[in-house]
């Protein structure tokens, strides 16, 4: 092997304002290296890899490329030196083909498109990185694991011997994540860099060479032996203080707050529910485990009244939910964190403070007599705000603009602030930072020593065992298993996720 | 009963639809590129009137059809220049700049209209676009009169569909003019001018809506008159959804309406046009394209990025 770097990174500045987002990074990148990049949310991860992809254009700084110096004005310089970035949002046209969007900027003095041709290399891919999918599938059909992988064919297709991947699990399951490493372990045997972004240290130990920290735009650390670091001291390097896991002090459970009885649903984002039976007390945090499609979709829809069962009765803090509306679930005492904050949570075009009262904005004290009263809502915003150190301008800022930890929290403070009997919060860490994660954590830790019920529903498997106090395994629609977080293990968990029953476990 | 079938199914009725879908299937791939780029075109109506108008003067002037379908051309491909500018560059709306669009060349239309002609009682004529048989297919039975003694520009309009389909699928341009209107994001990453491609393609769509208006002034009828489009651009409108943005699939649209408008004619001629009033018959293709619409639409899906504007900075 070579011994000339594939990039260098030398001294890179560049300010925002006031704002050092990036100051004097030093950074190399061997061929066949897979460098985690870690550092909390703003700490310059993503600045300093828009640098390197033409995004942006340093203030100071070298970047030597296969050991000469290279200047990247726009991405189409980054990708002609053979460096490729598969962004956190992906661009992708949703209605042409796999291949129209791999064939896409091709250079080439040539009048027709020359798709066999096309079709030959992308062979070649799949034969180099085990990475393929149909070449004629609209990229609408494609989940979000095929269309990141889409995205990584794009990037070789074009001759990117550098892979930029910008939290490329963040919106993967496990499953996907696994097919993800692997390909990642391909390109490094062929010699490809990789600089991996991420702030799930699970994931850079399980598959990172080398790791560099970043923390408010400066390197903090680097780690050359990524698996044998503890969580600990990459939490230090990335936080600059001591992250403890989150501590369960014993509570007495107290009466169901949530009652699910033999319920069925039609089929909601995968499968619905087939005759689900679940009871969630006051005073615990019951996880749901699963691979995501087997009815946690219909499981959180059916109990916030976005979808009507077909059979079964439900009871929230000991009342029927007979006529299900989002109303009724949230006039009975349940607060819903849902999957898709951007989505179903959060108007992303409304103010913060619209957001904070958008569930009850025709309830007093938000509207009287049918006018709408801005003073109030003005003041309820701040206090939330404050309340929950939500970092934004304040309450008329446009909530689009927020990062995903703070729009987060905007929900949290919103649900929270009517002390609901139950919580249902499908997913609520996917995609946020060590701090943020543990904010989010500590509230639903504070609501069960209040007495109150949370019925989370995750994909991270570690999370749902720091926290729960009984984990229940979802699989087609039912309850396959369910056991106290003392008998868990991720062994036991994943068996049953695949749908083996518990005896064989 | 079967008389009336017979008088309305004769060679003459197919001839006449397929003249009648010309200016249709010429306004609708136009409108139906500029769309595939993102870019919707509302001033669509205008530019056909101000084609009209000028192919018709520049014909009577110099004697030349030709010239006059060029001058339509080129005087199409300028408004839509202006909406291309209003839109594409500046980013504004383009619902309102569409509208503004129509508004603008219809009353110039009829400015320059009456500063030339000034408002004689019977219209100036020219000689207008005589069918050219071609040898050998026109001779075939049926289809041979109905389809091949056609106008020149009626069988360039029917080759523009299997060339827009091959163009948008088979070269890099036709690519790149997808993808804009579905993600120009995407196609920025990928090193394609969102800007340059998206007024490609409007310019070139309003060509072809300036050539349809012009075949309605020099071949379907031999003068310009204010009324002369009537609404045909808002129907290529309609079609471009009916047809899914699909040159195929357009062409199937505004052959049916064609198909209906030929049939009321017909309809108002025959025996039955005694007994009900000939508006009834008007309205017959408005009415079928809203059915129609309303059936297939449903499924349609727009370019993604169809009225979104493009800004390099913004995600």
């Amino acid at each position: 092997m070579t011994t000339v770097p594939l990039l260098e990174m030398r001294g890179v500045s560049k300010s925002f304002g006031a704002t050092k987002a990036n100051d004097g990074i030093d950074l190399t990148v061997w061929p066949g290296d897979v460098l985690g990049l870690l550092g909390e949310n703003g700490a310059g991860k993503t600045t300093l890899m828009n640098i390197l992809f033409g995004t942006y254009q340093a203030d100071a700084g070298e970047i030597r490329f296969n050991g000469q110096p290279v200047r990247i004005r726009n991405s189409a310089d980054a990708l002609a030196s053979g460096i490729g970035m598969v962004h956190q949002h992906f661009h992708l046209a949703a209605r042409l083909s796999v291949l129209d969007n791999i064939l896409i900027g091709e250079k080439g003095r040539r009048f027709l498109i020359d798709r066999r041709r096309a079709l030959h290399r992308l062979a070649a891919i799949r034969d180099d990185f085990g990475l393929w999918l149909d070449p004629h599938r609209p990229v609408s059909g494609l989940s979000i694991g095929e269309q990141q992988r889409l995205e990584i064919i794009k990037a070789l297709y074009r001759g990117a011997r550098l892979l930029i991947l910008d939290e490329p699990t963040a919106v993967l399951t496990p499953t996907e994540t696994d097919g993800l490493f692997a390909a990642m372990r391909a390109m490094s045997a062929n010699g490809f860099g990789i600089v991996f972004i991420s702030h799930k240290l699970a994931e850079v130990r399980a598959v990172a060479r080398r790791c560099v920290i970043l923390r408010h735009g400066r390197v903090t650390g680097t780690i050359d032996k990524p698996a044998e670091a503890s969580n600990a001291d990459i939490a230090r390097l990335m936080c600059g203080r001591d992250i403890t896991p989150p501590e369960r002090a014993p509570v007495t459970v107290g009466a169901p707050v949530l009652e699910l009885a033999h319920v069925s649903t039609p089929p909601k984002g995968g499968a619905g529910l087939a005759d689900l039976s679940l009871t969630v007390r006051g005073g615990e945090i019951v996880g749901i485990a699963g691979v995501s499609g087997n009815g946690q979709r219909a499981l959180a829809d059916v109990l916030s009244g976005m979808l009507r069962p077909t059979s079964g009765d439900i009871r929230i803090n000991g009342a029927p939910l007979s006529q299900p509306s989002p109303r009724a679930s949230q006039a009975l005492g349940l607060g819903r964190i849902p999957e898709d904050r951007m989505k179903t949570g959060l108007v992303t075009a409304l103010t913060v403070a619209d957001n904070m009262v958008l569930p009850r904005l025709t309830e007093a004290p938000f509207s009287r007599r049918g006018l709408i009263d801005a003073g109030r809502i003005d003041a309820f915003a701040r206090e939330r705000i404050a309340a929950f150190d939500i970092r934004c301008p304040g309450p008329t800022a446009r909530t689009g603009k927020l990062s995903g930890g703070n729009l987060q929290k905007i929900l949290l403070a919103r649900e929270l602030a009517h002390d609901p009997a139950v919580l249902i919060a499908a997913q609520p860490t996917r995609g946020l930072d060590i701090g943020a994660t543990r904010f989010v954590h500590d509230r639903f830790l504070e609501m069960r020593a209040a007495g109150r019920g949370i019925l989370l529903i995750s994909e991270d498997l570690e999370e749902l065992m720091a926290l729960s106090d009984r984990i229940a395994v979802m699989y087609e629609g039912r309850i396959a298993g369910e056991m106290p977080t003392a008998a868990a293990t991720v062994e036991r968990l994943g068996l049953m996720m695949t749908g083996a029953s518990d005896r064989s476990a | 009963m079967w008389g009336l079938v017979d008088q309305l199914f004769q060679v003459g009725f197919l001839a006449a639809l397929v003249r009648i879908a010309t200016p249709l299937l010429l306004a609708t791939l136009g409108e139906m590129l500029s769309e595939r780029a993102g870019v919707l075109n509302l001033g669509i109506e205008g530019i056909m009137l101000i084609g009209a108008m000028a192919g018709f003067s520049v014909a009577y002037f110099s004697g030349n059809l030709w010239l006059g379908v060029a001058a339509a051309m080129a005087v199409g491909m300028v408004m839509a220049a202006l909406h291309a500018l209003l839109t594409v560059s500046f980013g504004l709306s383009q619902h309102v700049s569409g509208i503004g669009v129509t508004m603008l060349s219809s009353g110039l239309a009829f400015y320059i209209y009456r500063l030339v002609f000034g408002q004689p009682g019977q219209p100036p004529s020219v000689t207008a676009f005589q069918p050219l048989p071609l040898p050998g297919l026109s001779a075939l039975p049926v289809i041979g009169p109905a389809l091949f003694s056609q106008h020149a520009l009626t069988y360039i309009a029917f080759l523009l569909v299997p060339l827009s389909a091959f163009i948008l699928d088979h070269t890099p341009w036709g690519l790149s003019v997808r993808m804009v209107g579905e993600n120009p994001h995407a196609a920025d990453s990928a090193g394609v001018s969102v800007v340059a491609r998206r007024w490609q393609a409007v310019v070139i769509g309003g060509g072809l809506m300036g050539v349809a208006g012009a075949f309605l002034s020099l071949a379907q009828f031999n003068a310009f008159t204010f009324g002369v489009i009537n609404g045909r651009g808002w129907v290529a409108i309609a079609l471009v959804v009916f047809g899914q943005w699909r040159p195929w699939r357009c062409a199937a649209g505004a052959l049916m309406f064609a198909f209906i408008d030929a049939l009321q004619l017909r309809l108002q001629a025959s025996g039955l046009g005694q007994h009900v009033p000939y508006e009834a018959f008007l309205i017959l293709p408005f009415l079928l394209t809203i059915v129609a619409m309303a059936s297939v639409s449903r499924n349609a899906v727009a370019p993604a990025a169809l009225l979104k504007p493009f800004r390099k900075e913004e995600r």
